[in-house]
C-alpha cells in the first residue's frame, strides 16, 4: 500500500481492476484506492504477470502493506515467512502499486499470509496478541491501525486500551460516547443511525481537532470595499471571453488567492510554520484554498503561487476544483501548503473565521460581497459593495500587529486591484 | 494457630492420621528406630508402636510392593521413600500396580496407599538422588500427584493424601523441611485437585509448585518493589488432579502468563500447563507464555553450578519481565 498523502497511515482497496495471472505492462491501472484525503488509480509500475492479489477489494491496509506481487509467470508469490529485504534481488518481489504522478517510492515488501488482520509495513502480518485482538473487536479498532509497544512491535492489549481511551486523536475508528438522543417518533427529519465514515472524514476530524486543540488561534477581521475588484473582474471577464476556445473567467476567489499570495509577499511574516522550537519561514508561497465535496472538504495546493499570474492562477485552480469534485487529486496536488484561503461568499456568509490548516500560520476565511450603506471619504452615505475577511492566526507565529499589516496589504490590493498587476 | 516447620507439619499429619485411623501405618527405611533419614517421623515408633511404624529393607520395589498388597487389603500405608529419586526401581510396583489395580479390577479394588518423601534437586546429592519425578508420575491416569511447598499446604494435603482411596504420591523437598509457617490446630485438610492463589495481582501470573513457588513469591516481591509490577502466584499444590479453572482464572485476570518448576523443562509439568492455558484462554493471552525450569541436563554435582541450574529468584525476575515487555 503506497502512502498517497502526507497523513495517510492506512489506504482502502476500493476496487481491483486484475485478476491473478494477468499479464500487465506498465502504466495499466491496477485499481483504485481510497486514502484520507481521496480515491486515487493504482498504475503500474512494473510490468510481468499478477502472480498473487494479497488485499481484497474493500479491505482497508497499512502504508507498506503489500497489496500484490507482480513477477514472472508460474513464479511463486512469496510467502510471509521469505520476506525479502528491500534491495533483495527475488526474482518475484511484492510490490506496492504506485500512483500515477506521485513520488512515492516502491517499497518491496513481503505479502501477508491471508488471516483476517492487515499486514504490517515490514510485510509481516501485524503481530497482535489474542487478547489484542480480542480487545480491538470488542472497541471496533483495527490493530492493524495501531502502533505495537510490544516485542518486535506486537500489538499488545496495552495499546489498544490507549487506543480506545482516546478515540478522537490516536483511534480515528474508535468509538466516542455520544449521548444519545430520543429517537424520532416516525416523523424525523433523517433516520437515526450511526453513520460510518470514510477516510476523508476521519482526517478532516483529527487534523481540524488537533489544530484547534495545539494551535492558539487568534482572530482578525477587515471590511473590504469590494466595488473595484468588482468591476475589474466585470471587465476583465468581458474581454477574456472573447478570447473564444482560451476563454477563462475569472472568479472572486481567483482575485483573492493572488492578492493574497501578493499580501504574503509584503509580509512574509504569515507565511511560515511553527516548528517546535523554530519558527520556519517559507520562500514561496504555495497556496491552498478549500473545496467543498458532497461528503467533506479538501485543499488543494497552488504551488509557487507568489510567481504566478492571477491568468495561471485561475486556470489551475478551476484544474483542481475539477480534479477534487471527481477525486482524482494526487496527495502532491494536496500536501505542502504554506497558506490557507477558504471562503462561504458564495453562501451568502458574511464573515466567518476558519480552523488553521496546519502547519500553516494563518487561514483567510472570505465572506460575501454584499451591498450595503457606508459613509464614503466625503462624509456621504452611499451604497457600497462590502466584503468582510478575516484572519485566524497562530499567535505563536504571528502576533496581532503583523497579522493586521497582512490583512491592510490585502485590503489595499483588493481595493486597488491594480496593484496585482506588478 | 501454631507457627511450625514444614517438616513438623508433616509429621503432625501423619500423627493425626495414625491416631484417627487404626489402618495407617508408617513404614519406610529407617522410619521408626532411626526417627526418619530426615526426622520426619521423628518420636511416632515411640508414641504407636512397632506394628504402627515400620522399618524396612532397603528394597524400595520390595517394600513398595508389600504397601501396595496391603492397602488393597484394607490397610492405609503411607510409605517414606528416602528420595523420590529410589521410586524409580519400585516403578514397576508405583506405575502398573498400584496406578491400574481399581481400574483392572473393575473398581473392585482400591489402593490408598501414600508414598511421600523429599524430591528436589538443589542439596549437592548428585545426579541420582535429585529426581523430581512429579510429571513422570503424573503422567499416568490413575495416580494422584501432589507438591506442597507451604507447612499449611505440607499438612493439609498429606492428610487428604491418607484419606484418599487411590494412590496418591506426595512430593516433598528437603530444603523447606525447615522453613516455618502458620498450621491451624484443628483438623483439616487441602482437598487434592485444588490450587491456591499465594499471592494476587493484575499484570502477570506466575504458576509454581512445589518450592518454586517460594522462589515465585520472592521474585513477585522484587517485581512489585523494583518493577512496579503486580504479580499473581498460583501454586498448583497438586499435579494431578490439575486445577484447571484456578490456573485459567488468574490468566483470564492477568494476561500473561510465567510458568516456573524446578524440575527439567522437557515434557515438564508446565509444558502441560502451557498447553492448556494456549488451548482453553487462547485469546486471552496478552504475550506468549514463558517458562522457567532447571536447566536441562542432569542434576550437576557442583553445588555452585547446580545453584544456577535451578530457578532462582534473579531468572524468574529476569523472565517475568520477558513476558511483560
Amino acid at each position: 500500500m503506497p502512502k498517497l498523502s502526507d497523513t495517510m497511515s492506512v489506504g482502502t482497496l476500493v476496487k481491483w481492476n486484475i485478476k491473478e495471472g494477468q499479464v500487465v505492462a506498465f502504466g495499466d491501472i491496477l485499481g483504485e484506492v481510497e486514502t484520507d484525503k481521496a480515491t486515487m488509480e493504482l498504475s503500474c509500475t512494473v510490468p510481468g504477470t499478477i502472480l498473487k492479489i494479497y488485499a481484497p477489494a474493500g479491505s482497508q491496509l497499512p502504508v507498506g502493506a503489500p497489496i500484490c506481487a507482480i513477477g514472472k509467470k508460474g513464479e511463486a508469490a512469496p510467502e510471509p515467512s521469505a520476506a525479502p529485504a528491500p534491495k533483495a534481488a527475488a526474482p518475484a518481489t511484492a510490490v506496492p502499486a504506485i500512483p500515477e504522478k506521485t513520488d512515492v517510492s516502491c517499497i518491496p515488501a513481503a505479502p501477508a499470509s491471508s488471516g483476517s488482520v492487515a499486514p504490517q509495513s515490514d510485510g509481516s502480518r501485524t503481530k497482535a496478541s489474542p487478547y489484542a485482538k480480542r480487545m480491538a473487536e470488542k472497541a471496533a479498532l483495527n490493530v492493524a491501525a495501531l502502533a505495537g509497544s510490544g516485542p518486535g512491535g506486537r500489538v499488545v492489549g496495552r495499546d489498544v486500551a490507549a487506543a480506545a481511551s482516546a478515540p478522537a486523536v490516536a483511534a480515528p475508528s474508535g468509538p466516542l460516547n455520544v449521548a444519545v438522543a430520543p429517537p424520532a417518533d416516525g416523523k424525523g427529519i433523517q433516520p437515526d443511525a450511526d453513520v460510518p465514515v470514510g477516510g476523508m472524514r476521519q482526517t478532516i476530524a483529527r487534523r481540524l481537532l488537533e489544530s484547534k486543540i495545539t494551535v492558539p488561534h487568534f482572530y482578525l477581521e477587515v471590511e473590504v470595499d469590494a466595488a473595484p475588484l468588482m468591476a475589474m473582474r466585470e471587465s476583465l471577464n468581458k474581454r477574456l471571453a472573447d478570447a473564444g476556445a482560451d476563454a477563462i473567467k475569472l472568479s472572486v476567489n481567483d482575485f483573492i488567492l493572488k492578492a493574497s499570495a501578493e499580501a504574503l509577499r509584503r509580509v512574509p511574516a504569515v507565511n511560515a510554520s511553527w516548528a517546535g522550537t523554530s519558527i520556519r519561514t517559507h520562500g514561496a508561497v504555495h497556496l491552498s484554498f478549500g473545496v467543498a465535496l458532497e461528503d467533506g472538504l479538501v485543499t488543494p495546493v497552488i504551488r509557487d503561487a507568489h510567481a504566478k499570474t492571477l491568468k495561471d492562477i485561475a486556470v489551475e485552480a478551476k484544474s483542481l476544483i475539477g480534479k477534487a469534485r471527481s477525486k482524482k487529486l494526487t496527495p502532491n496536488e494536496m500536501s505542502g501548503s504554506t497558506f490557507t484561503v477558504t471562503n462561504l461568499g458564495m453562501y451568502g456568509v458574511t464573515g466567518f473565521f476558519g480552523i488553521i490548516n496546519v502547519p500553516n500560520a494563518a487561514i483567510l476565511s472570505v465572506g460575501a460581497t454584499i451591498k450595503k450603506p457606508v459613509v464614503d471619504a466625503q462624509d456621504r452615505l452611499v451604497i457600497g459593495h462590502r466584503m468582510v475577511i478575516g484572519l485566524s492566526g497562530d499567535h505563536r507565529v504571528v502576533d496581532g500587529a503583523n497579522g493586521a499589516q497582512f490583512l491592510q496589504a490585502l485590503k489595499q490590493l483588493l481595493e486597488e486591484p491594480a496593484l496585482m498587476l506588478i | 494457630m501454631a507457627v511450625i516447620s514444614y517438616r513438623e507439619a508433616l509429621r503432625a499429619a501423619m500423627r493425626e492420621e495414625l491416631k484417627r485411623d487404626d489402618k495407617v501405618v508408617i513404614m519406610g527405611e529407617e522410619v521408626a528406630q532411626f526417627n526418619g533419614a530426615y526426622k520426619v517421623t521423628e518420636g511416632l515408633l515411640k508414641e504407636f508402636g512397632p506394628k504402627r511404624v515400620v522399618d524396612t529393607p532397603i528394597s524400595e520395589a520390595g517394600f513398595i510392593g508389600l504397601g501396595i498388597g496391603a492397602s488393597m487389603l484394607g490397610i492405609r500405608p503411607v510409605m517414606e521413600l528416602m528420595f523420590w529419586s529410589f521410586s524409580y526401581v519400585a516403578f514397576d510396583q508405583i506405575v502398573n500396580n498400584a496406578g491400574n489395580i481399581r481400574y483392572m479390577s473393575g473398581g473392585l479394588i482400591n489402593c490408598p496407599i501414600v508414598i511421600r518423601g523429599p524430591a528436589n534437586g538443589g542439596t549437592n546429592v548428585g545426579a541420582t538422588h535429585s529426581h523430581t519425578p512429579e510429571a513422570i508420575l503424573a503422567s499416568h491416569p490413575g495416580i494422584k500427584v501432589v507438591c506442597p511447598a507451604t507447612p499449611y499446604d505440607a499438612k493439609g494435603l498429606l492428610k487428604a493424601a491418607i484419606r484418599d482411596n487411590d494412590p496418591v504420591y506426595v512430593m516433598e523437598n528437603t530444603i523447606l523441611y525447615n522453613d516455618k509457617g502458620e498450621v491451624p490446630d484443628e483438623d483439616y485438610i487441602v482437598p487434592l485437585g485444588v490450587a491456591d492463589v499465594k499471592r494476587e495481582g493484575i499484570d502477570l501470573t506466575i504458576v509454581a509448585h512445589g518450592r518454586a513457588v517460594i522462589t515465585s513469591l520472592k521474585a513477585a516481591e522484587i517485581l512489585e518493589q523494583e518493577h512496579g509490577v503486580s504479580v499473581e502466584v498460583v501454586d498448583l499444590r497438586s499435579i494431578r488432579p490439575l486445577d484447571e479453572e484456578t490456573i485459567l482464572a488468574s490468566v483470564r485476570k492477568t494476561h500473561r502468563a510465567l510458568l516456573v518448576e524446578e524440575n527439567k523443562p522437557f515434557c515438564g509439568v508446565d509444558a502441560q500447563v502451557a498447553y492448556l492455558i494456549q488451548s482453553k484462554a487462547f485469546d486471552e493471552l496478552d504475550a506468549p507464555i514463558h517458562r522457567v525450569s532447571s536447566i536441562d541436563a542432569p542434576q550437576i554435582y557442583c553445588k555452585r553450578m547446580e545453584d544456577q541450574q535451578l530457578p532462582d529468584v534473579n531468572r524468574v525476575v529476569r523472565e517475568a519481565l520477558k513476558v511483560l515487555a
